[in-house]
């Protein structure tokens, strides 16, 4: 016996349609370099392109902490409030309890370890549905973020709610975190590239991955297959907050003070880095490699459009049309049938 | 067509009990689950599970896999007691069960190749960084199992029901399966698409893996089963060795013997409601036409895929037209939308009930009053303002009318069996008055008894011309006044049921004539 079971051919004409579709982003993204350098030849120095990803680089790495804790099929919108959280942390380590560089940094990713503890704690214990236990989270950081110092950002010098002034001040090896550079790449691009290697091997190519994409594609097989999906989906919370924290040492380090604001639209950009991610190479789900596309994607157009003196106000209406697009290409009609 | 005795069944060496259930008992509240059930499976055997809806297989199903424990009895696999309440733990043993509900058997975004090692990753059975070559290699052994060419780089999402059933299967045997649970595995699969699962089943015997198969079809155990085991309110109540008396199974089943639906006189001259002329259902698909008259029932089976729900959806206004015409009652008529349709007296019961017509448990609206009245709410109220004892009264009606096992028109269709759920469907169509009445697989997961009532109720309609699609002979028969095989778009007329013969003579007849192939 060896009967066949095979799908029905495809038209070619969808052949050719669905290989546009799968590399759209890319013909994008290459037209958009193509315009902009045409347009103002200083677009395409090998300093403004670096300085493209390192303004990339945090959102590339908070898109990281959306794709894993959307491929473990959970949503972590917290993802924002952890990297303000970490990036209050660490300044208030340094400049209040005059911590050192590597103690600081390590504070605020225990920090962001915990926090994504917690949302497993709401999703997985409380079963709160994700969307609405991570919102909650959201709010519960944003309020905790301002709570040592007052709500003003740390500073040097800063004055505490007790009367007294903070004595301590960014170490010089924290700093470096954000602005050293290797060969002339700066230090965050090489760290955001570097996770984001592992963190596409081990999604990709790793038995754990495999175990990852199957509980958040269809939780109920692959628990029903011996995974324990429980387990895996928490680690991907743990894993979501622990680079989002990262992601808030970067600033802090970048911009040497804590700044309450700090974490303004970091949510945003990076599920937007995520989603357009689903559109490259026609994946239509979170994966690695799409989400940091997806952010030098739209880093490529900010700089851009900044460079043509675009309005920065209209930048954003940009950015939305660019998302819109981008899930049309992945969810729009005409792509390859599915029953 | 006699089932090949499989040699291996003779052989010593299978002689052995893979599973035994012994007085297992389980209690939810006020109702005994299961009482005292025993229950042997051989190595090598095939052996039916039978009882009506609520009748405790599926209790007895979760517990043999460990999703549940027994409040006394036990489980041995291979002789040695199995853990019972993890489902891992089962699973390790080799009990696999392959559920009717296939979303449940795979991960849609994920490869053939890597849901057929679905259970190999997650138990860490494969290294840690298999390697794509390595993966497809793995995959491609598995598939072989069960000897089929599964494609190994499409996507879960893309295959049919049929073939997710068969990969489960095969994955199964991967994980070294002792017993496998096949749960109505021919629900939703043609003809064509059983065949090729009970030569795997043929297979699993061979290998001496035991086989418990759940199925509402005759045929299909006439087919393949060496032993019938019939449950009754918890109960074992009959345990039939081959040759298998079906029919003494069946009254087994539901406590007194099934009534065979009885035809109807039909007038020659009796009105025309629905003329369906030159109708192109795919472009250079053959035309079809068709007439359907009051009070009569017309069933249309054939494989999944040839067709029959884009009829029915095509005469609901919910497909467009791609050629040809319809009269309603004398006059041309063409449904623009679904609306239309109803609003002409043209309704249907889509398959698949949870995704066709009801809503979630706990939303508004999924109330069994709220799901019959939902299409007709602009008939019903026309004036907009709404009146919820108006459509309590009138699900209150149809629950007496159709006895509807419930609470009562407050209740939800989750609370209720697979048969009383699909009278809550057949009953939203049938509370109005109706002119043409389309059913789509009226008949998913309903146990004999309960199908005979809806039979019952499908037939009582003198003034409604009735289109069942129904991918089982064995049902489009019972319903039938005319009978037509649907395939690649093409419409046949089989030969229907005589006046006085069973059900089962007649689905004899008709798979031996030259028609059906």
């Amino acid at each position: 016996m060896n009967t066949s079971l095979t799908l029905s051919p495809i038209p070619r004409w969808r052949a050719t349609a669905q290989a546009l579709r799968r590399y759209a982003l890319f013909f994008l993204l290459a037209l958009m370099l193509m315009v902009f350098g045409v347009a103002e030849p200083a677009f395409l120095r090998l300093n403004n392109l670096l300085s493209i990803l390192q303004s990339t680089a945090v959102d590339a790495l908070l898109g990281l902490a959306v794709t894993i804790a959307l491929i473990g099929g959970g949503f972590d919108l917290s993802i924002g409030a952890v990297a303000a959280l970490s990036l209050m942390i660490s300044s208030y380590a340094m400049v209040v309890l005059g911590l050192g560089a590597a103690a600081s940094v390590a504070l605020a990713l225990l920090a962001g370890a915990l926090v994504g503890a917690f949302n497993g704690l709401l999703v997985f214990r409380l079963r709160i549905p994700d969307m609405l236990a991570t919102l909650g989270t959201l709010f519960l950081l944003g309020g905790l973020q301002l709570l040592p110092s007052a709500g003003r950002s740390i500073t040097p010098g800063l004055i505490l709610p007790d009367g007294s002034s903070a004595n301590g001040s960014f170490a010089p090896a924290f700093l470096a975190i954000g602005r050293s550079e290797w060969q002339g790449v700066p230090l965050p691009v090489l760290i955001v590239g570097l996770l984001a290697w592992l963190a596409w091997f081990v999604t990709e190519r790793t038995r754990w991955g495999r175990v990852l994409c199957a509980t958040g594609g269809n939780e109920a097989a692959a628990r029903l297959a011996g995974a324990p999906t429980v387990r895996y989906r928490l680690i991907a919370y743990i894993a979501s907050g622990l680079l989002a924290a990262l992601g808030g040492v970067i600033i802090a380090a970048r911009v040497g003070r804590g700044d309450v604001s700090g974490g303004n639209g970091l949510l945003l950009d990076s599920v937007a880095a995520a989603l357009i991610g689903f559109a490259v190479l026609e994946a239509r789900r979170p994966n690695v490699v799409g989400t940091v596309v997806g952010a030098v994607f739209v880093g490529v157009l900010l700089n851009g459009l900044t460079m043509l003196n675009v309005s920065f106000y209209s930048q954003d209406l940009i950015k939305g049309l660019v998302l819109v697009v981008a899930l049309g290409l992945t969810f729009g009609p005409g792509r390859a049938h599915r029953l | 067509m006699p089932l090949p005795t499989s040699p291996s069944i003779k052989h010593d060496r299978f002689r052995a009990a893979v599973l035994e259930i012994d007085r297992v008992s389980k209690r939810f509240g006020a109702t005994q689950a299961l009482a005292d059930v025993s229950l042997r499976v051989d190595a090598g055997e095939v052996v039916a599970l039978m009882g009506a809806n609520g009748a405790g297989k599926s209790t007895l199903v979760k517990i043999i896999a460990g999703v549940q424990a027994p409040d006394s009895g036990g489980v041995r696999l291979d002789g040695r007691p199995s853990p019972s309440s993890s489902p891992r733990a089962a699973l390790s043993r080799g009990i696999v069960t392959v559920h009717q509900a296939t979303e449940l058997l795979g991960v849609p975004e994920m490869t053939v190749a890597e849901n057929l090692l679905l259970g190999w990753l997650c138990r860490g059975a494969l290294p840690l960084v298999p390697g794509r070559r390595r993966l497809l290699a793995a995959a491609r052994d598995v598939a072989a199992l069960i000897g089929l060419d599964l494609p190994l780089h499409a996507l879960f999402a893309d295959l049919s029901p049929a073939q997710r059933q068969l990969l489960a299967v095969a994955r199964a045997l991967a994980d070294d399966a002792r017993v496998i649970i096949l749960d109505e595995p021919t629900a939703s699969v043609s003809a064509r698409e059983a065949e090729q699962l009970f030569e795997v089943i043929a297979r699993l015997k061979a290998r001496g893996v035991g086989v418990l198969y759940i199925s509402h079809r005759l045929g299909d155990l006439r087919r393949i089963a060496d032993r019938a085991v019939v449950l009754r309110n918890g109960r074992v109540v009959g345990d039939y060795a081959s040759p298998l008396d079906l029919d003494a199974a069946v009254r087994a089943m539901i406590g007194h013997a099934p009534a065979a639906p009885a035809l109807s006189e039909r007038h020659a001259d009796a009105r025309r409601v629905l003329e369906i002329r030159q109708l192109t259902l795919r472009a250079g698909a053959q035309p079809i036409s068709l007439d359907l008259c009051a009070g009569e029932v017309v069933a249309i089976t054939g494989p999944l895929g040839a067709g029959k729900s884009r009829l029915l959806r095509t005469l609901f206004g919910a497909e467009p037209l791609r050629g040809g015409s319809f009269a309603l009652d004398g006059r041309a008529w063409q449904p623009r939308s679904v609306a239309a349709a109803i609003a002409s007296g043209v309704f249907m019961a889509g398959e698949d009930r949870w995704r066709s017509s009801f809503l979630p448990a706990d939303t508004l609206g999924a109330r069994i009053a709220d799901v019959i009245a939902l299409p007709h709410l602009r008939r019903l109220f026309p004036r907009g303002s709404y009146s919820r004892s108006g459509i309590d009264a009138i699900a209150a009606a149809e629950i007496e009318r159709l006895g509807i096992r419930c609470q009562g028109p407050d209740a939800t269709p989750d609370q209720l069996s697979g048969g009383n759920q699909q009278k809550v469907v057949l009953a939203r169509w049938q509370s109005q008055p109706c002119r043409v009445l389309l059913l789509d697989e009226p008949f998913q997961g309903v146990d004999v008894g309960a199908r005979a009532d809806l039979i019952a109720a499908i037939r009582s309609r003198r003034d409604t011309a009735t289109l069942v699609a129904v991918s089982d002979r064995e049902e489009a028969l019972e319903v039938a006044d005319r009978l037509f095989v649907m395939r690649e778009h093409r419409l046949t007329e089989l030969r229907v049921r005589r006046e006085g013969e069973s059900v089962l003579a007649a689905l004899h007849a008709l798979e031996s004539s030259e028609d059906f192939v």
